[in-house]
């Protein structure tokens, strides 16, 4: 927060990290021996404040903020009683400009407003640090050079601006839940930290319900967590999860928050994707499912994403209502998509649906598709077994 | 903030078009120019002549030469380019998607690398912040 607020003044995010570590350094030097002051965040940004202008001194940075916006009491401002303006609103929606390539909006996120290091983005993002590390400093150097403001957008084009957030949110959300087993910590934090950054924006934007919606679904996927694997590690599909493994207090908070964003009457695509959250929670609570609504909730999602993925998701509920030949030919629109064929939920699924119809061959040769395109070991475990347990024709 | 809009498009296609669309063509860039000018955010700006008739200097080994044409042959060139003030990249690249160009062309946006030294303004600032 303390960086959000140094570099929506000065417009230049890796002179406000420098500052404020230098402030930190004054601090670890000063207050053991004078005291922990009253304020101790104001401190910390008046001090970081001053480094701020030192360096811009010294080095002539050509920052956008002196061009347009820099009282002359910016040190001033901020006294001992003042409450710190929160500025990470703007910072993130700097950070997700649609100047700003859209694969390094998270990893931008999560350094800027969290301070997470460019070594941890990087190994949970499965890049070299040095290669994060540099597309960092060019995403920031663009910030900076390019005059992107910090600042929430007006409500002609929040709607827009908005996706773009929650989308770099989702992203990290995803990177984390990619490691199912929670074998690498990095990535099984950046799921909690996405959780973190939902839950600011939910928070700071109270009336977006799609902000409601996305911290909905990151949360009743999280909770899900410990009942993902068994205790050998092994992938348990979602019909088979032990119930009882799940978060319930996490499900109370994602229940609580889509219900909030629906009473907003502004439906979008986190919303529906919660709600089908929503309904295979309830399914596999209460062993009642009620598939025409979730087909319901999947054609929305189609509608609005024009996603391939909702669309197979949808084939799976259409084949649990009709039976899997309506499954499958429900997918066999979804294999127009040529980015299905390297996609291995894709694959499963046909096998599965194959298997259920008795084309054992036809089946055995999905599930090693499948197989031959997933990376995570107890996945392509579960995959080989699954193959494995078909008869043989 | 200073931004320049440079603007790219295929230059045979204006040569293709009848007198009447290139008046069209016409007003609406001298509409575009007026509005910038009412809002008081035009710098300047001009309309190149074709990029074939452009000359090129380049040093090789040494020894500069002069050569016929544009530095880059592409499908579409540069044409013109407006420069305007604005307070941050989103108003002008909300001035930028008015541009006529945009609609048949390329616009690139890129911030001035003002030449005023940094310092001399914040020596100005704080003067006057401790004169206060």
């Amino acid at each position: 927060m303390l960086v959000a607020f140094l570099a929506a003044r000065s417009g230049n995010l890796a002179a406000a990290e420098d500052a404020l570590s230098e402030a930190f350094a004054a601090a670890l030097e000063h207050w053991p021996a004078e005291g922990c002051p009253a304020n101790p965040e104001a401190w910390l940004l008046t001090v970081a404040r001053r480094k701020l202008i030192d360096t811009t001194r010294r080095l002539k940075y050509e920052t956008p903020a002196e061009e347009h916006e820099f009282p002359a009491d910016t040190l001033s401002d901020i006294s001992p009683d003042n409450e710190i303006p929160d500025r990470r609103l703007g910072l993130l929606f700097a950070c997700a400009h649609p100047a700003i390539e859209p694969a390094i909006r998270a990893p931008l996120m999560l350094q800027a407003i969290l301070g997470l290091e460019a070594a941890r983005i990087a190994s949970a993002f499965l890049m070299s640090p040095a290669a994060m590390g540099q597309r960092l400093v060019r995403a920031k150097n663009k910030i900076r050079m390019a005059g992107i403001p910090f600042r929430v957008p007006e409500r002609a084009e929040m709607g827009e601006r908005l996706e773009a957030v929650l989308d770099a949110i989702y992203a990290a959300f995803a990177e984390g839940w990619l490691d199912a087993a929670g074998t690498d910590a990095g990535r099984r934090d950046l799921a909690v930290e996405a959780i973190y950054l939902g839950s600011m924006v939910a928070e700071l934007l109270p009336a977006e319900p799609e902000a409601l919606g996305l911290l909905a679904l990151m949360l009743y996927a999280e909770s899900r967590r410990r009942a993902r694997r068994n205790p050998a590690g092994q992938y348990i599909p979602l019909a088979q999860q032990d119930v009882t493994l799940w978060d319930t207090a996490l499900i109370d908070r994602a229940e609580a928050a889509l219900r909030r964003a629906a009473s907003m009457n502004s439906i979008g695509r986190y919303q529906l994707e919660a709600a089908i959250q929503s309904a295979h929670v309830e399914r596999c609570r209460t062993g009642i499912a009620n598939w025409p609504a979730l087909v319901g909730l999947y054609d929305g999602l189609v509608a609005i994403t024009c996603s391939p993925v909702a669309a197979l998701n949808r084939a799976l509920v259409v084949a649990e209502m009709e039976g899997a030949p309506a499954g499958l030919a429900a997918l066999e629109k979804v294999q127009a998509d040529p980015r299905m064929h390297e996609y291995q939920p894709y694959w499963a699924a046909r096998a599965e649906l194959l298997a259920r119809t008795r084309a054992w061959t036809d089946a055995r040769h999905a599930y090693e598709i499948a197989y031959g395109l997933e990376r995570d070991p107890s996945m392509r475990q579960y995959l080989d077994l699954r193959r494995a347990a078909l008869p043989h024709s | 903030m200073q931004f320049l809009l440079t603007l790219y498009s295929d230059e045979s296609q204006w040569i293709k078009m009848t007198t009447e669309q290139q008046q069209q063509g016409v007003a609406a860039y001298a509409a575009y120019g007026q509005a910038l000018q009412a809002a008081g955010v035009l710098v300047g700006s001009n309309r190149l002549r074709p990029s074939d008739t452009a000359t090129t200097l380049r040093t090789t080994n040494g020894k500069t030469q002069v050569l016929d044409g544009p530095f880059i042959e592409s499908k579409e060139q540069l044409g013109g380019y407006y420069l305007i003030d604005a307070p941050d990249l989103d108003a002008a690249l909300s001035w930028a998607g008015k541009c006529p160009g945009v609609a048949h062309g390329i616009v690139e946006v890129r911030a001035i690398w003002s030449m005023e030294p940094a310092s001399q303004k914040y020596v100005a600032r704080e003067a006057a912040a401790a004169a206060r």
